[in-house]
């Protein structure tokens, strides 16, 4: 754990841990009415002791809002990230590790996959499966996919011709032992940072979606909504966008740091 | 310049050239400084060559460094110390305190470097012509007519086959020889009166390094250049130094003239270090491989025994053919093959050693992993034990490799970094579920036991242990199955010498103990003597000679075989026979088109169990 005690270790841990936990007591301790509310009295309030971060077009309070905000779309972008290595990462390890045909067969998909903006992918599929909290998820997984595979393809194909595979092979490791003890730990390093990489793009995707109507539907808050719905107050009240667009950019710095951070320690090389 | 403490003309020919005094190097790292050489001090006369020898970690790459001051710019700081170059001029410059603008001047001009990696010392986007003439417009402000035909004659010193041509090519269509003396003609553009060598023909072949070192040797002499010569090849050192300065973890530990080092070395670690290299034909008249002298071992280490009265078979390899497609085209069709293994038959006995010989890219591995099928072969039949190797199905084959193993050259790459030692040499004895549990646990600390390495490390990661120790457990797996004949695919090429001394006593001991065979890959004439029973020499893809040891080394037929061992540097100064411009033939190229089918090889038994190639 040593190894965690760096100033970034120590920076990312606080920014993924204050953001996890907000996301998990807030909903808890905040009534969901006080997210909800709305108050026309106080429209578009700047940050004062009355409303500490301000308050957007429907009066309801921002500090709120965001902390509510958390659960939906660290869950959406966590849960994303979690299908895309689900799908990608056996589909890069059969694709690197096997080769042949069927490797070729299923690069030319994730090429035609990739060929897709992944925003406009998450859309296509959120429009077809219909907007929801589940679809959503779904939707920014799979256009996620691609990306992973590659990678972990890559990785792969780098790893399996490394003499310790070889080796391992001429001992008699089938394939299933091969890739378990082998393959996966070594590519490992590179999925991790590819997820947190892909964790901080899932909430702006998800935050493009919801900007666009596909995401998240209101009442329920979220980071990319409230940054879709402060769109028509931007010159009169910017914190309305500030806010989310904060809460979003802390989440992402958080994730890339402990990512770094979580790739070393996982690596028995770096003492 | 009177008055002026460090500048004062030198003009006599016993001043040294160079003069290095309490040199000390550190480098800045996460947990503070760390020291890479300290109290270097030795000096370079004119048109003499002074090699630094030592092993990985000693220094001797840091000393050269900094002398250019290039060791800045990998983030080491000269702490204290002086390097007094006498420049062009007469005048005397302390390189540690040179301002940047006259170490320009320096670099390239007066004193011209080579590296060890003539693929990465060339930057492969420009052509010859403009690399050699971008120094010459540089530092001699030659026009480019001037510059294009001082780069002609350049190429034409270092004795490169058609220069014209040469001059409008880029690097990689040059061989590794050719792109060595492309550096060569670099460093040599402006004539420099000081090239530092590091290494120049560590990645090179052994015909080739002959003709590297043959060549530095000339230009020296008829340039009155000084060189300073950075090695771990002791044998190189006795071909090439009239000085010596033997490095040790940062230290000089021994200087002094070339005969003087090799004949009375004062310091334990020259002793050790000389008795570490194995000298060819030092086995002279000797029937049984026998192990190197370790200075300060105990008792001799066991030795395999000669030839037994009956020898049984082991391995039996019968026009083994192996190709490898070339892909070409929009739909990767194959366009021709690469005859990496063309009709190699040998056998191995029971308890012996064959070695393979051969320079990069003759077939040597190829044909050990056909052996094991980590390639496939086109033709032939490899019978091992009874087991019919190449017509196994997948169930079968997996059985049969409890029997055959391998060891590869890189002991980094070869063993897994993120699973614990124990975990790995365990692997072969579940995956034959050989042994569970406690038994288990058992085995692998037995086989720690055999390659000698404590306990201790069975909890241990690779990137914990050197380059030896890491061999060692690559060795206790392949022989945790318990099998019969190993691969060995320049198992020692990547070790240190004292190590590498260490490895191969380790390699014999465990012959003598378990009666096993060797297939021995390696392209080190010296160590193939000390190991063998039975050699067989490879070249292009096929055996050109095969026999016992006593056979092809001292009484070697094919003029392969013969140009090969004339190559190697021999490690006694007395026994210069690197000398001369050399020039072997280039091994010309075995890619031949779809349906190209080679004779077979055919051999003259020339004296019982020695068979040389016929020619064709």
């Amino acid at each position: 754990m040593k190894k965690f005690r760096t100033s970034k270790g120590l920076i990312g841990i606080a920014l993924v841990g204050a953001v996890l936990l907000i996301a998990i007591l807030a909903p808890l301790f905040i009534g969901a009415d006080l997210a909800t509310k709305m108050n026309m009295a106080a429209r578009l309030r700047p940050p004062s002791a009355d409303f500490l971060l301000g308050t957007d077009q429907l009066g309801r309070s921002l500090l709120y809002r965001v902390m509510l905000g958390a659960r939906t779309s660290l869950t959406i972008a966590g849960a994303a990230v979690i299908t895309s290595i689900v799908l990608g990462l056996p589909l890069g390890i059969i694709s690197g590790y096997f080769g042949g045909h069927l490797d070729n067969v299923l690069m030319r998909l994730v090429d035609t996959l990739l060929s897709f903006p992944a925003l406009l992918l998450a859309l296509a599929i959120s429009a077809m499966l219909g907007p929801n909290f589940q679809n959503t998820i779904i939707a920014i997984g799979i256009a996620f996919t691609p990306f992973l595979a590659r990678i972990v393809r890559g990785e792969a194909l780098r790893v399996a011709q490394m003499p310790y595979v070889e080796a391992a092979r001429s001992s008699g490791t089938n394939d299933f032992h091969m890739i378990l003890r082998h393959i996966l730990p070594n590519i490992l390093p590179a999925v991790i940072v590819q997820g947190t990489i892909s964790l901080a793009f899932a909430i702006l995707a998800e935050a493009g979606l919801s900007f666009l109507g596909l995401g998240t539907q209101p009442p329920q808050s979220s980071w990319g909504l409230m940054i879709q719905a402060s769109r028509d107050y931007l010159d009169v009240a910017p914190w309305t966008a500030l806010v989310p667009g904060a809460a979003v950019a802390l989440t992402v710095l958080g994730l890339n740091m402990f990512g770094d951070v979580l790739r070393d320690a996982l690596d028995p090389r770096t003492k | 310049m009177a008055g002026q403490s460090n500048r004062y003309v030198a003009d006599r020919d016993d001043e040294p050239l160079v003069a290095i005094d309490g040199l000390r190097v550190a480098f800045d790292t996460d947990e503070g400084p760390v020291v890479g050489v300290e109290n270097i001090g030795f000096s370079i006369m004119p048109g003499e060559t002074v090699c630094v020898v030592g092993e990985s970690g000693s220094g001797k790459s840091v000393t050269s460094l900094s002398i250019m001051r290039l060791v800045e710019f990998g983030g080491g700081r000269i702490t204290s110390g002086s390097i007094r170059f006498v420049r062009q001029s007469g005048e005397v410059l302390d390189v540690t305190r040179a301002d940047s603008k006259k170490m320009r001047e320096i670099r390239g001009n007066e004193i011209g470097m080579i590296f060890q990696e003539p693929m990465t010392s060339l930057n492969p986007v420009f052509t010859i012509e403009r690399q050699l003439c971008d120094g010459l417009k540089v530092h001699k402000g030659l026009s480019q007519e001037a510059a294009r035909a001082r780069a002609l004659e350049l190429l034409k010193e270092v004795h490169i086959p058609e220069p014209e041509r040469r001059l409008k090519q880029y690097p990689h269509e040059l061989s590794g020889g050719m792109r060595q003396r492309v550096m060569i003609a670099m460093a040599m553009a402006c004539e420099p009166r000081l090239l530092i060598a590091d290494e120049p023909t560590t990645a090179l072949d052994v015909t080739i390094q002959a003709e590297i070192l043959a060549l530095i040797d000339r230009l020296k002499r008829e340039n009155g250049m000084a060189v300073l010569f950075i090695t771990h090849d002791m044998a190189v050192v006795a071909q090439m130094a009239d000085q010596v300065v033997v490095m040790y973890r940062g230290n000089i530990v021994e200087k002094g003239a070339v005969e003087e080092i090799f004949d009375n070395p004062r310091e334990d670690y020259t002793r050790a270090l000389l008795a570490a290299v194995p000298k060819l034909g030092a086995m002279r008249g000797k029937s049984a491989p026998e192990p190197m002298p370790i200075l300060g071992a105990e008792e001799a280490p066991a030795a395999p025994t000669g030839a037994a009265e009956k020898r049984q078979l082991l391995l039996e390899v019968k026009h083994l053919t192996t190709r490898f497609p070339v892909r070409g085209g929009v739909f990767r069709w194959t366009v021709a093959n690469v005859h990496a293994v063309e009709d190699v038959s040998f056998t191995v006995n029971v308890g012996e050693t064959l070695s393979l010989v051969g320079e990069s890219g003759c077939g040597k591995s190829s044909c050990g992993r056909s052996i094991l099928r980590l390639v496939e072969a086109q033709a032939g039949d490899v019978m091992l034990d009874g087991w019919d190797v190449r017509r196994l199905g997948q169930t079968e084959l997996r059985r049969a490799r409890r029997e055959m193993q391998m060891v590869f050259q890189d002991p980094f790459a070869s063993l897994n970094p993120f699973r614990r030692l124990r975990d790995q040499v365990a692997e072969p004895l579940m995956n034959f579920a050989i042994a569970t549990g406690s038994e288990l646990d058992d085995r692998v600390a037995d086989l720690f036991d055999r390659v000698e390495l404590p306990r201790t490390f069975l909890r241990r990661f690779p990137h914990e242990l050197s380059g030896g120790q890491r061999q060692r457990v690559a060795i206790a797996r392949a022989l945790a199955s318990g099998p019969k004949l190993i691969v060995a695919d320049e198992a020692v090429s990547a070790l240190d010498v004292s190590v590498r001394a260490q490895i191969l006593n380790l390699l014999m001991k465990l012959q003598a103990e378990l009666g096993l065979s060797f297939l021995f890959i390696s392209h080190d004439m010296a160590v193939v003597e000390r190991i063998s029973h039975q050699i067989a020499v490879m070249y292009l893809g096929r055996i050109v000679e095969l026999g016992s040891r006593a056979a092809v080394f001292e009484d070697p037929r094919h003029p392969y075989t013969k140009s090969l061992l004339s190559a190697v540097p021999i490690a006694d100064p007395r026994q210069r026979n690197i000398r001369d411009d050399q020039t072997f033939k280039p091994v010309p190229s075995p890619v031949f088109p779809i349906g190209y089918q080679p004779d077979p090889s055919l051999y003259d038994e020339v004296s019982p169990g020695h068979h040389v190639l016929r020619e064709a």
